[in-house]
This record gives C-alpha cells, structure tokens and sequence, in this order.
C-alpha cells in the first residue's frame, strides 16, 4: 500500500472539469480569485473563454452564476469550502436552492486538512450547512477517480450540486471508469460485526481500519458514502441490520454531517448504537495536513480503537 | 412615443397602481410603497421595452428582467398580470397559502418571472450573471434589474456593479428606483448611499439620472442604455415611495403595510379619479 498513487481530490477536479469541457460546450467556470487553489485553473488554460473570475466575491459569483445557469449554461463555482458553503451560504440558499438551479458548486479545500492556514480556512461545518438546504445534493469523493467521476455525474443530473474536495493528496484505490452514482454508497468490505461508514479521506482509513480489526478478528463492513445528501438509506440500513453497530467517520464537524444524516435516519427506522468520528465541536488549528489528522482522531489508528470498543 | 403612446402608458401605469392596492389590500400585508414608485418602470419595461412575449414566458432569446427589490412583487404581479402572464384576478390572491403568488417573485411558480429573488442584493448578482451568459452564447440578450436606494446598502451590489463594468456588459442596465426611503426611515439618515451618481460611475457604468414617473425620461434612458457599448448603464431614479396615492406618498410607513378597508376606498378613489382624468385628457 505505501507505493499507492496519492492525488488531492481538488487537482483530479480540475482535470476532470478540462476533461469535460472538452466533450460540454455549455459548461463554464466561476472562481473567486483562487484558481490555481481549486484548480479550475487547469481548465482556465484549457478554456479561457469558459472561465471567469469573478474576484473575492463570492456571494456574487455563487448568484451571478445562479443567473447564468437560467440561461442555458451548466455553471461550476469555485472556491474554498469555507467561502463557497459558509460565507456565501445565503446567496446558495435562495438563489440557487430556492429556485432549484442547475448549479454546481465546487468547494476545495474542506476540512481540517487544510493544514497550516489554520482554523479561519478549515471548514468542517459544509456538509450541515449544504445538506439544510431543500433539494441539494451534497458530494464527498474520497479520491481521485471518484472526484472525477461525480464531477461527470454531477454535469449530467439537472440541479443543484455541492461537491467537497480536499486539498491533501489522497491514496488513489478506485478503477478508472468505474460505476459511480450518485446516491450510492459503496461497499468496499462486506463484514458482520461493525459497519464503517465513511466519505472523503477517511474512506481510504477505513479501509486500513477494516484490515487492522481483522487481524484482530471484528469483521468490520467498510462502507464508502461519498453522497451525504441524498443518503443511501438502503445501505445504511442493511448495513446496521447486518452488523448492529455504526461507526461514522468524516472530515467534518461531528454536528450536521455524515454520523448526524446517519443517526437521523437510524433513530427513526432501525435504532442502533453508532459512534460519530469526526472534528468535536471544536476548531482546527495550524500545522501539517497528516499530523492534524492524526491529532483529532480522523486515522485507521482512530477508527480501530473506536470499533475494538464498540465490539467489546 | 406618441403621445396617444404616452396617455396609454400613463392609463395602464394607473391600472398597475390599482393592482398594486388591489393584492396589498387582499392579502393584508405586502409592499405598496416601493411597488408604486416603481409603476412606470415597470410599465415601461413590460409594455414598450422589453423582447418578450406574454404566451411563451420562457422563451429562448427574451430580454430578462429581475426584480433585486423583490419585495415589491405586488408592483411586478400586477404589470405582468395586465400584460397577459396570468388573470388580473388572481392579484387578489397574494401571498395567501393556495396561492402562486407569494411574497416574493418565485420564478417557478409565477409566469413572466425570470429569476427567485427576495433576499437584497442577490438580484443584481444573478442578473449580471444571466447578462454574462447571453453574451457568451451570443445572443442579443438584454438584462434589466430594479434595485432599491436601500439595497444598494448591501455590499454585494457593489460586487455585481463592478463585475458588470469589468465584463463590458453593456447588455445590462441597472435601475435604482431612488424613492429616499427604506423601513427605518430616510436612507440618508439610515446608511447614506450618497452621491450612487458618481459611485456608479467610479464603478464603470455608463449614468443616467432621471424622474421615474416621467415616461419620456425613461424612454430616453433606456434608449441611452441601448446605444451605450463597452459597459453597463445604471438609470438613477429620483421617485416617490407611494406614488400616486396620496396619503401613502413620501411616508416610510408604507413601505411594508397593506391599506385597510377605509384606506384601499380612499386609495381606488384617487386612482379611478386619476385614470378618468387621464382618459378625458
């Protein structure tokens, strides 16, 4: 596993959109003033036409491109999580989830990952911001391919579309093409005793999670839940059914995100005990991407002892 | 315009006045004030200037117009309802719970409303980014937004003025209906937005100032906004709040209050006096 290809999900977003453009003529790109950050400046070079800054102003970008998508055009806005779901949050909720408009919106830089610019950048409030909203839909791919593979997806359904991407390089574990969809989750290890259900960079740790607790003998499910919003409740269930215990894991506040969409759903239909792995209502803080991660509990080292736990 | 042109807008600027009243009164709540110092803006767009067309109210090459003030959807309902969008009887019908009209334009339940807006400063934005659109896919396109002299307090106005100068969208023209008043009193003395003549046009725009109630100045600015090339023109217009019902004139209070039974008498009163008056002329 150490020689895995790693790509930041936000690089695999770039290409995917110059990719894209390629084959959409009707697909153009806002930014905010960080394109070489979101990496919408890879189609920028593809397309410079189809690109438009629109400078540090998000709130106009997420409406002007809300305007432009009336017009026919399938707009992708970009910025940083933080901006794009959080200080732009109003302009996306009435003028592009009220209406019902065929947006997308393209948010780098999630979580706490972030790593050195510190707490006022690392957004791990996103999910419960964007899932609030009536008829969003709200992506999370965990690597590479799949980043390119929702961004596709994303283009082809009609409406409006959050899709979180990490700025760290992430082990790549999906086949090229393979079958995304949109509401799906992904079973990536069948097991009976505790199912882990995960979205972003914590679904390549609950992969490793998965293989350290068999060795010592819990049978975890590994769950990749890439689209928070519309849930697979169908997973979800069976895979409570099947194992009677939930672990959620994310790079996100504990609050309003994959474990709460989960709880929500499980409380109501089939209550089961479930541990919430994500940031404790609590900021981050500066320093590197990997150690973060390590100090706040988002690992397989995090995930093993929370399932050894449980499984007692 | 002729002026049997002229009478025909002042004649139908007076019915949108009445529907205005009309769906305050109905409803018991909604935005008289800023609806009616905007009528002949509204008229003017809707009956002479706008590319558009009442039986295909999504039709590809329309000329777009958001209402950035979309409280004063009583004033937009009512021009497009007496332009044949929907019955001049279902004014009666705002902001009740059946109702496809609610208080604030909704683009997918209202026919003849190009966009959702409601939230100040947010129209503006989705304006120039429907006027960004049309000139990339070439089309002749043209892009009108009314904004409130309150609104323009949003900081995101100023966003979308200076991406509409920095983009050359001369097929987008912004109207500010200059009225001097908002909820808590005079804008002057609330949060002066003073001088918006030149802020305008230290943003890029191409600025026309004129009397909002005078048909032949609103011709001739959206005339100068047609043949104005390479950035946007904003329409600065010194209005009324209330206009043309005499009590609710130049009075804060009826910036968001409906008439009551003695008051919509007293208001279809001076109206119907003045359509008739009109009509004699």
């Amino acid at each position: 596993m150490a020689d895995m290809i790693k790509t930041a999900t936000r690089d695999a977003y770039g290409k995917a959109l110059a990719e894209l453009g390629q084959e959409k003529a009707d697909l153009i790109v806002f930014d905010a003033d960080l394109a070489g950050a979101t990496k919408t400046s890879v189609f920028q070079k593809a397309f410079p036409d189809r690109h438009f800054d629109c400078g540090i102003a998000e709130g106009n970008m997420i409406c002007a491109a809300a305007g432009a998508s009336t017009m026919g055009l399938v707009p992708f806005a970009s910025s940083f999580a933080m901006f794009a779901a959080g200080r732009a949050f109003e302009q996306v909720r009435n003028s592009i989830g009220y209406p019902h408009l065929n947006v997308k919106i393209g948010a780098t830089h999630g979580g706490i990952s972030v790593g050195e610019d510190g707490a006022s950048h690392q957004c791990c409030e996103d999910f419960a911001l964007m899932r609030s909203i009536p008829g969003m839909t709200v992506i999370c791919p965990a690597d590479g391919e799949e980043a390119r593979m929702a961004v596709r997806a994303a283009y082809e359904m009609e409406g409006p579309v959050y899709l979180r991407f990490g700025r760290l390089a992430v082990p790549e574990f999906h086949e090229k093409n393979f079958n995304f969809q949109i509401g799906k989750g992904e079973i990536l290890r069948d097991g009976t005793d505790v199912a882990i259900i995960a979205n972003g960079l914590l679904v390549y740790e609950a992969i490793k999670a998965g293989e350290a607790l068999a060795e010592a003998g819990i049978n975890a499910m590994v769950i990749n839940m890439a689209t928070i919003k519309p849930l697979d409740e169908e997973l979800v269930l069976a895979a409570a059914k099947k194992c009677g215990k939930v672990i959620t894991c994310e790079e996100h506040s504990v609050i309003g995100g994959l474990g709460e969409a989960v709880c929500g759903l499980l409380s109501e239909k089939l209550p089961t005990v479930v541990r919430r792995i994500g940031v404790n209502d609590e900021y981050g803080h500066s320093g590197p991407a990997t150690d973060l991660l390590k100090q706040f509990g988002l690992s397989a080292e995090h995930i093993v002892e929370v399932a050894t736990d449980l499984c007692k | 315009m002729t002026l049997s042109e002229k009478k025909q807008l002042q004649l139908t600027a007076c019915k949108v006045r009445m529907g205005i009243i009309e769906s305050t009164f109905n409803a018991k709540c909604g935005h008289p004030g800023g609806s009616l110092s905007a009528t002949e803006m509204f008229t003017y767009l809707y009956f002479k200037e706008m590319n558009i067309d009442p039986t295909d109210p999504k039709g590809a090459g329309r000329d777009r117009f958001v209402l950035s003030k979309g409280h004063t959807a009583p004033g937009l309902y009512s021009t497009l309802a007496l332009r044949g969008y929907f019955p001049v009887e279902d004014l009666k019908t705002l902001r009740r719970i059946d109702s496809y009209l609610q208080g604030h334009p909704n683009m997918n339940t209202v026919p003849g409303v190009d966009m959702s807006t409601g939230s100040l400063g947010q129209g503006v934005s989705t304006a120039v980014g429907m006027a960004l659109a049309a000139k990339h896919k070439g089309e002749s396109v043209r892009v009108y937004t009314l904004l409130g002299d309150g609104e323009i307090q949003e900081g995101q106005c100023w966003e979308a003025f200076m991406f509409a100068a920095h983009y050359d969208l001369d097929n987008f023209v912004a109207i500010i209906d200059n009225n001097g008043l908002q909820i808590d009193g005079n804008v002057a003395d609330v949060m002066s937005p003073y001088p918006i003549v030149d802020k305008l046009e230290a943003f890029g725009f191409k600025v026309v100032a004129i009397n909002g109630h005078d048909f032949d100045e609103i011709e001739a600015a959206l005339a100068t906004a047609r043949e104005t090339k390479g950035q946007p023109t904003a329409i600065v217009m010194s209005t009324v709040k209330g206009k043309g019902v005499s009590f609710m004139e130049n009075n804060a209070g009826w910036h968001g209050k409906a008439p009551n039974a003695a008051e919509y008498e007293q208001a279809m009163n001076e109206l119907n006096a003045t359509y008739a008056e009109l009509e004699a002329n």
